[in-house]
């Protein structure tokens, strides 16, 4: 990803989150792209916080009707332990944004702080930490996720591990490059001489300039851990049977696929909404926020 | 260029004993002992025997001189055995190894086959409906999980269709050139799929900021034809953006592939990776996990050493 450093200065980035002209709102209700992606991604969070208080059957309880096609009572129909699919697809998406929220905010802390320091100070400080993300670059993404969990053990919360892993080292490079322009310019340069601390500098001079480059990354990084996560349960590595995941229930599903397609289909469906979800917001984002694209 | 080559041998050096220095810990981060984990289980032994055994395998030595002779054994060509097989790890490897290759190469011709002509195509007509149209698709290819899209294919080819068989495998090119690609066109679609949207992406907004410069302004205004301004000014610039972000894309085919393998029953290194971490056969884990990293940096350094020979700048840099 090309990296590029918004226009305004300090000032007017920390109103970057306002409904200001130049905030991110305001710029995603300018671009219909983004503003999809959101619902996408709204719907999205909403029945992963909320699923618990809709009206739906539990989703590990047997019903009566096995591997039945969707109908009025069973909208997605049922799998092959007769449970209703529609409130398995909906309580996925729990699970799902658990693992993607929380890989990607270690990440985003992590990688971000390693690109401040490595950006800002220079010298041996970003050489050693640019020697060793280079270690991390050195793999395949989804197989350095699968190297990870296989050590750990299969889990949830060792996925989440992985991914964080895996994406601190794009955070630390998507950070590094602002700061390394961001440093050399003019209003860092005059707080400088101002007599300004080093942590003022970076906490209200460059800090602020990252956020537009970082909320565009999040997005992005969202998009592939619900992916990775997904990938990782179909083949067996994160959650376990009976829990509600979308790829567990890929994966149980593929054994009936001539009898009962739905199986195939719903898990399936809900991963790309999610994942479109953020891919579109991530896209229309950085259109928005990013001046020369405009 | 020799130089620029030497550069970037040496470069990958610090990186590669990284790798190995990572996917040696893997094994040591296990939980519990990994002689309990090679025998799969502790409890038939005494602490005394569970002692000489770990004496045995080296693991009553201290971390460093442990690496150390792991690397050598590497050196040597042992990079130990299955404990499944009993066969050498490397054996293993390589008899795998062709049909993960052909898998992410087809997968990568697939993706610049549909990706760079769509890409163009977006670009010329910005805003017409083909661009819209190549767009959105573009959009959805990405968010398309490898896994869902296998399993789509295989209901729609193999259940419905009936068209190619549904119990996918391998065979050898050079044996049945025909069986080969019928085994390979469904797994390398579903990999090259989401390549192809990326390239598509990548190529339409090289092909834009191309498409704006001012040597193609100069070039339309001294009377070229919009065909010549095409191939000689646009296509031969846009197309180096596009190499380099592809080149680094195609590695990860290498990991892609692992989920692709095993929807289609492919019997290639990923497929292999995922049965041996069920198995807890942490040699083979080790060595296959090595194997694609080494050949992700040997790429990736290819890739570098393409750029520098279609833009002289970076070589010089």
């Amino acid at each position: 990803m090309a990296t590029w450093i918004p226009e305004s200065a300090s000032r007017n980035a920390l109103t970057t989150f306002g409904l200001g002209r130049t905030g991110v709102l305001a710029a995603i209700a300018r671009e219909p792209v983004a503003l999809a992606g959101l619902l996408m991604v709204v719907a999205y969070a909403a029945i992963a916080l909320g699923v618990g208080f809709l009206p739906l059957r539990d989703p590990l309880q047997i019903s009566s009707d096995r591997l039945a096609a969707p109908t009025a009572a069973f909208p997605f129909g049922t799998d092959a332990l007769v449970r209703d699919l529609f409130s398995r697809v909906l309580f996925g998406a729990r699970l799902s944004m658990q693992v993607a929220v929380f890989s990607v905010a270690a990440a985003t802390l992590v990688g971000s702080v390693l690109g401040l320091v490595s950006g800002y100070l220079g010298g041996i400080a970003d050489l050693v930490i640019g020697r060793v993300m280079d270690v991390f670059f050195a793999f395949p993404a989804i197989l350095l996720a699968l190297g990870i969990v296989a050590a750990l053990g299969p889990d949830p919360k060792n996925v989440i591990i992985a991914i964080a892993v895996v994406y601190t080292p794009i955070f630390m490079r998507v950070v590094r490059g602002p700061v390394l322009a961001l440093k050399a310019r003019d209003f860092v340069e005059a707080a400088r001489a101002i007599g300004a601390t080093q942590a003022r500098i970076v906490v209200r001079h460059i800090v602020p300039n990252l956020l537009s480059t970082l909320i565009v990354q999040v997005s992005l990084a969202l998009s592939w851990a619900v992916l990775t996560e997904g990938a990782l349960s179909f083949l067996g590595l994160s959650a376990q049977p009976p829990a509600p995941s979308w790829g567990v229930m890929l994966n149980e599903g593929r054994q009936y696929l001539e009898f009962a397609t739905h199986l195939a289909v719903f898990p399936g469906l809900a991963i790309m909404v999610a994942v479109l979800g953020f891919n579109l917001l991530g896209d229309g984002l950085r259109d928005a926020l990013d001046p020369q694209r405009r | 260029m020799s130089r620029y080559l030497a550069q970037r041998l040496v470069g990958a050096i610090p990186t590669l004993v990284g790798v190995s220095l990572l996917t040696f810990l893997f094994i040591r981060l296990l939980p519990g002992d990994a002689i309990a984990a090679r025998l799969g289980t502790s409890t038939a032994l005494s602490p005394e025997q569970l002692a000489s055994l770990r004496a045995y395998f080296g693991l009553d030595q201290p971390l460093h001189l442990q690496y150390w002779s792991w690397l050598t054994s590497l050196f040597r060509g042992d990079a130990g055995y299955s404990i499944r097989t009993g066969r050498p790890v490397l054996v293993e490897i390589a008899e795998r190894l062709p049909a993960t290759l052909e898998l992410a190469a087809a997968a990568a011709v697939i993706a610049v086959a549909i990706g760079i002509p769509l890409g163009l195509l977006s670009a010329i007509r910005r805003g017409s409906r083909l661009d819209v149209v190549a767009r959105v698709g573009g959009l959805i290819g990405l968010s398309l999980p490898s896994f869902w899209l296998g399993t789509l294919i295989i209901v729609l080819f193999s259940l419905y269709l009936r068209w190619l068989p549904n119990t996918g495998g391998y065979v050898d090119f050079v044996r049945d050139p025909l069986a080969n690609l019928k085994l390979l066109l469904l797994p390398a679609i579903t990999l090259g799929l989401a390549l192809a949207a990326a390239t598509m992406r990548m190529t339409r907004s090289a092909m834009l900021d191309v498409l704006g410069a001012d040597y193609v302004r100069t070039a339309r205004a001294k009377g070229l034809r919009p065909a010549v301004v095409l191939r000689r000014h646009v296509l031969k610039n846009g197309l180096i953006v596009v190499v380099t972000l592809l080149g680094i894309q195609v590695g990860q085919l290498l990991g892609g592939a692992v989920v692709v393998e095993e929807i289609f029953s492919v019997p290639g290194v990923g497929r292999m990776l995922l049965t041996a971490i069920v198995q807890r056969d942490y040699a083979l884990v080790q060595g296959g996990v090595l194997a694609i990293a080494i050949l992700f940096v040997a790429l990736n350094i290819f890739v570098d050493l393409l750029y520098g020979y279609l833009d002289p700048r970076i070589r010089l840099a």
